[in-house]
């Protein structure tokens, strides 16, 4: 029973870290890029690039096959060059995860960013650092907790994504099926004994993830 | 000699509200105290010289260098200045040991390492800040924490030092000692200063040329 559960278990672990690592690049730059100062402009992009929090999911995966599929914008041009396509594979099933969950992490990230005092970033530049060593060396350490916050979420995000990871990655068994989709599928099949213990082994999973947060949240405080 | 030559003028809007800076000094003594009644924009024209706001218009010139000028775009970024702060509430760094603190400066790069080079070594023993060396900030005493923000500043071997309001985070007994400790230092490091005070007995006791701030402007 339980080692039904493995496959899509390791392979939801993956595509949510990866999607989560690629969301965190992606979300920690924008939010940087967007920083303090509350204009319009900014605000509204903020908003659109919030989006894919928002819609439902099956309408992100609809944009994404548009984008990423053999026509596509990116899909055709990733087609001629490399001859490869996102379509049906684990990999658009990271991409489909860190999309839906990239909002999250660059919104705590925006406001971490702006909770941290100008004054301390005024002092690393008198001190002669320059723009980059202001931010790797002040302002992302000072943010880190508000960011590793929106990183969890994001990643609790991805381990659940369902709607648009169906539509781009499909749900092939040891390919593309997550958990989330497995338990679908199961109870679809009438299995129910694997889907409970599926379900069973994604709640062990959250409440794990949770204690790690805490504890993650919890070390060295000195601000 | 170190001649600090201050025209510059800006306005800031803060919703209906309107605040007029209209600075012009000059002054080639070792120690300049910018003295007026907090939000005279004393602070204001403190960030102007270290680079940290920039001017609507006029002129800056630290020894025979401009920093900054409107009318010919000069505006020499902070970082190359060589302008030390030592800021109202210290703003050290949380995060860091006071060791990291102090060697931030000499440390470049994207990482904040935990060791430290000689010259930082010998600046923290300087200030008799050694036995705080893995000290956090938030550990340490109002004095404490003065100490370590201008061991801090002066590592990064300034030209010219700007103190805004060093003691009135301090209570008066500690002011006084404090004071007394930073003119000492002050005449050992031999680095022209600019001091930011609303307070009559620092004025005393730095002596040097005074500007009277009022409204923005200077009085005679």
């Amino acid at each position: 029973m339980v080692s039904d559960a493995i496959v899509p278990l390791l392979l939801t672990l993956k595509v949510a870290s990866l999607a989560t690592i690629l969301a965190s690049l992606v979300g920690v730059a924008l939010g940087k890029l967007l920083g303090r100062k509350r204009t319009l402009t900014r605000d509204v992009a903020e908003s659109l690039l919030t989006l894919p929090l928002v819609l439902p999911p099956t309408v992100l995966g609809y944009y994404l096959l548009v984008v990423l599929g053999r026509n596509g914008f990116i899909g055709g041009w990733m087609m001629r060059w490399f001859g490869v396509s996102l379509i049906f594979t684990w990999q658009g099933a990271v991409v489909a995860a860190a999309i839906a969950a990239f909002p999250l992490i660059l919104r705590a990230a925006r406001a971490s960013f702006s909770d941290v005092d100008v004054q301390l970033e005024n002092a690393a530049r008198s001190l002669g650092a320059s723009e980059s060593e202001v931010f790797f060396r002040v302002t992302l350490p000072l943010a880190w907790r508000g960011i590793l916050a929106g990183a969890l979420l994001a990643f609790a995000r991805a381990m659940g994504e369902f709607g648009a990871t169906l539509m781009v990655a499909g749900s092939l068994p040891g390919r593309t099926q997550t958990l989330s989709l497995a338990i679908y599928e199961a109870v679809m099949a009438g299995d129910d004994a694997r889907a409970a213990s599926m379900v069973i082994i994604s709640l062990i999973t959250a409440v794990a993830l949770l204690i790690v947060a805490a504890q993650l949240l919890q070390r060295r405080k000195h601000t | 000699m170190m001649r600090i030559a201050v025209d510059i003028e800006k306005t800031l809007r803060d919703g209906s509200r309107e605040f007029h800076l209209r600075m012009r000094f000059e002054s080639d003594a070792d120690v300049t105290v910018l003295y007026g009644e907090s939000g005279a924009g004393k602070s204001l024209t403190m960030q102007a010289i270290a680079g940290l706001i920039r001017p609507d218009k006029g002129r800056i010139v630290l020894s025979e260098r401009v920093v900054f000028d409107a009318a010919l775009r000069i505006d020499v970024r902070a970082r190359h200045r060589h302008v030390g702060l030592v800021f109202q509430d210290y703003a050290l760094f949380p995060h860091l040991t006071v060791r990291q603190n102090i060697a931030f400066a000499q440390n470049r790069g994207w990482l904040n390492r935990r060791t430290v080079d000689k010259e930082s070594s010998a600046a923290m023993a300087n200030m008799q800040l050694d036995t705080l060396a893995d000290a956090y900030p938030s550990d340490l005493s109002g004095g404490q924490r003065q100490r370590v923000a201008l061991a801090r500043a002066l590592a990064a071997h300034p030209q010219l030092l700007l103190l805004d309001e060093p003691f009135s985070a301090l209570d008066s007994d500690l002011r006084n000692r404090l004071r007394d400790e930073l003119i000492e230092r002050h005449r050992r490091a031999g680095i022209p200063m600019v001091v930011i005070t609303h307070d009559a007995d620092d004025v005393a006791a730095f002596g040097g040329k005074v500007v009277r701030v009022r409204d923005g402007q200077v009085v005679a």
